[in-house]
């Protein structure tokens, strides 16, 4: 491609579920706490948005350790949700995170329906951007990971804060399910307004000196490189089922995989995983973005989206 | 910005015992800032997580860190095989380090618990007393190091093939009962870092340990390195990443 020294920058930004991203990378509920610690790193305003760790009603004090194991290009985790509650949220973190400049996603967990009622209405409230519902822990029952693996809990829960929040609803999927399409149509039809797939594969290792997993709650998830061909075939999958947009996750760690990530129909995407390999990740991702949608005349990254040409 | 994070080279190597490993990282911006008690990250090639290592010495005059870490598995054997000239991808300092505010210190260490204690030895010289406990005589390192700070070193092993034999925490009593230190300093295995901390309690006197949990992103964001621990009467988990490695023996709790 031929390009000029003047040719404007591209566009990155993107409109996703009525909300304004200035770009498609988002840092991944669980990887990035608050967001306070990366900002030791890069400017929180680089980022096209922030889901920050899964947040309860209540405190949660999480697993024991250990919590993390490596696995070939990957790792396991089971924190179990540790969060300071959602009062802590709005109270503490909050009102850091709405001053950098980036779309602030709050991303909840409960154990009951009323639960997930409750967060959602006191969110309802505050500056958030953006609620993700987190029906997919695979670490602790109390994270919704009993409603996310049927279409029938997936949909009642989806109702549920629907009807108790105004703010733009984004659900979680998990992969740990037969079909996840059927799952993003239940969604769908109880007014979700975007989806993002994948939360994490449930495994396990064990170490062959103890007998003992190396996890103290014996499973965990899986993410990480490893899992990034499951999550771009099912960010595929739902991308062709659903009319609402997808935010794709799951073990992206280039601009490279950003980029499949959006031919298979992600508008937007999480990076967690990569973080832990190299903190600067994010700003990474986007320069190579940038360069990619200039290097091919690109006027809006966007452009790219679903653009994969099916066999 | 309080991390560094880069390519730094070896510009040292030297095996010191059976599979431990004592590197002398050329890293001035890191050198400059990092302090005793603090650790590395270290991404090894083909692997997704950091290793996280102590720091075992610091130059700041020479723009050095000095790394020594034990092949525990697979990355930590993949930086074991890299070589003057090579570099590791670096993240660093992490952690809260030691409080150097006292004036006397007995320091404790187990095993490969010994590397973070150099700068201490140092720092406290003729003040200090180091007591360092090993499996064997095969796995005994830096006691010529530490006798040159001058201090007081007292050696053990298990089965007493150098040094006495025995348990440091034997050894710490009996020091104790010659004369009490401000401070207690102490890394090792948890069992051994109980038996610290209980001692330190017994005699009155504050210790402070370094802990160990499998990490992630190293930094306080993940929360996976979880350590129990109370605040206020109050049990919650910590993080050993950000809120330790080093914390004093009374915050720690041992017995989930």
């Amino acid at each position: 491609m031929s390009s000029s020294i003047n040719t404007p920058k591209a566009q990155l930004s993107v409109e996703f579920a009525g909300v304004k991203f200035k770009n498609p990378i988002v840092a991944a509920s669980g990887a990035f706490g608050y967001g306070r610690e990366y900002e030791e790193f890069f400017p929180l305003s680089i980022l096209g948005g922030i889901a920050v760790k899964g947040t309860s009603i209540e405190s949660r004090d999480g697993n024991k350790p250990p919590r993390i194991a490596e696995t070939a290009s990957g790792m396991l985790n089971s924190v179990g949700l540790q969060n300071p509650g959602i009062n802590s949220f709005i109270e503490n973190e909050l009102p850091f995170l709405k001053q950098k400049n980036t779309v602030v996603i709050a991303n909840i967990a409960g154990k009951t329906a009323e639960e997930y009622r409750e967060v959602a209405q006191r969110l309802d409230a505050t500056s958030v951007d953006m609620v993700e519902l987190n029906i997919s822990c695979p670490n602790v029952k109390a994270g919704g990971i009993a409603f996310g693996v049927t279409c029938e809990g997936a949909a009642e829960i989806t109702k549920i804060v629907r009807s108790s929040s105004k703010k733009p609803l984004m659900v979680k999927l998990s992969p740990n399910v037969t079909n996840i399409a059927d799952i993003a149509k239940a969604v769908e039809s109880e007014g979700a307004d975007a989806v993002s797939l994948i939360n994490t594969l449930l495994g396990m290792r064990i170490d062959i000196k103890t007998a003992r997993p190396i996890l103290k709650n014996n499973v965990g998830g899986l993410s990480g490189p490893a899992v990034f061909p499951v999550a771009l075939r099912m960010v595929w999958q739902v991308a062709g089922a659903v009319k609402i947009p997808v935010c794709g996750i799951g073990g992206i760690s280039s601009w490279e995989d950003t980029v499949e990530m959006m031919m298979a129909g992600a508008k937007i995407v999480q990076i967690g995983t990569a973080l832990f390999s190299n903190p600067n990740i994010p700003a990474e991702i986007i320069e190579g973005l940038e360069k990619y949608a200039h290097d091919n005349g690109l006027g809006h990254l966007q452009d790219i989206a679903g653009a994969v040409k099916p066999w | 910005m309080k991390y560094k994070q880069g390519k730094y080279p070896i510009i040292s190597k030297i095996a010191l015992a059976k599979e431990i490993y004592d590197f002398t990282i050329y890293c001035p911006e890191i050198a400059g800032i990092a302090e005793a008690g603090q650790f590395v990250n270290i991404k090894a090639d083909g692997f997704t997580l950091r290793r996280p290592i102590s720091i075992a010495g610091i130059s700041v005059e020479r723009g050095t860190l000095r790394l020594i870490f034990e092949v525990r598995g697979k990355g930590t054997k993949a930086l074991s095989i890299l070589n003057l000239g090579d570099t590791l991808d670096i993240l660093a300092p992490l952690g809260k380090g030691f409080n150097l505010a006292y004036d006397t210190a007995m320091i404790v260490s187990g095993g490969i618990g010994a590397p973070p204690m150099l700068p201490l030895a140092e720092k406290f010289g003729v003040n200090g007393t180091v007591i360092s406990g090993f499996r064997g005589a095969s796995s005994v390192i830096l006691q010529d190091e530490f006798k040159k700070t001058g201090a007081e070193t007292i050696l053990c092993t298990e089965d007493g093939s150098m040094g006495r034999k025995g348990l440091v925490s034997d050894a710490l009593r009996e020091a104790l009962a010659a004369q009490k230190p401000d401070i207690i300093y102490a890394c090792g295995a948890k069992a051994m870092l109980k038996a610290i901390a209980e001692i330190s309690r017994e005699y009155d006197i504050k210790c402070q340990i370094s802990m160990e949990e499998r990490m992630g992103c190293g930094v306080g964001a993940c929360l996976v390195c979880a350590c129990r621990a109370v605040k206020n009467g109050a049990e919650y988990y910590a993080h050993v990443c950000k809120d330790g490695p080093v914390f004093y023996g009374e915050e720690v709790v041992f017995d989930e």
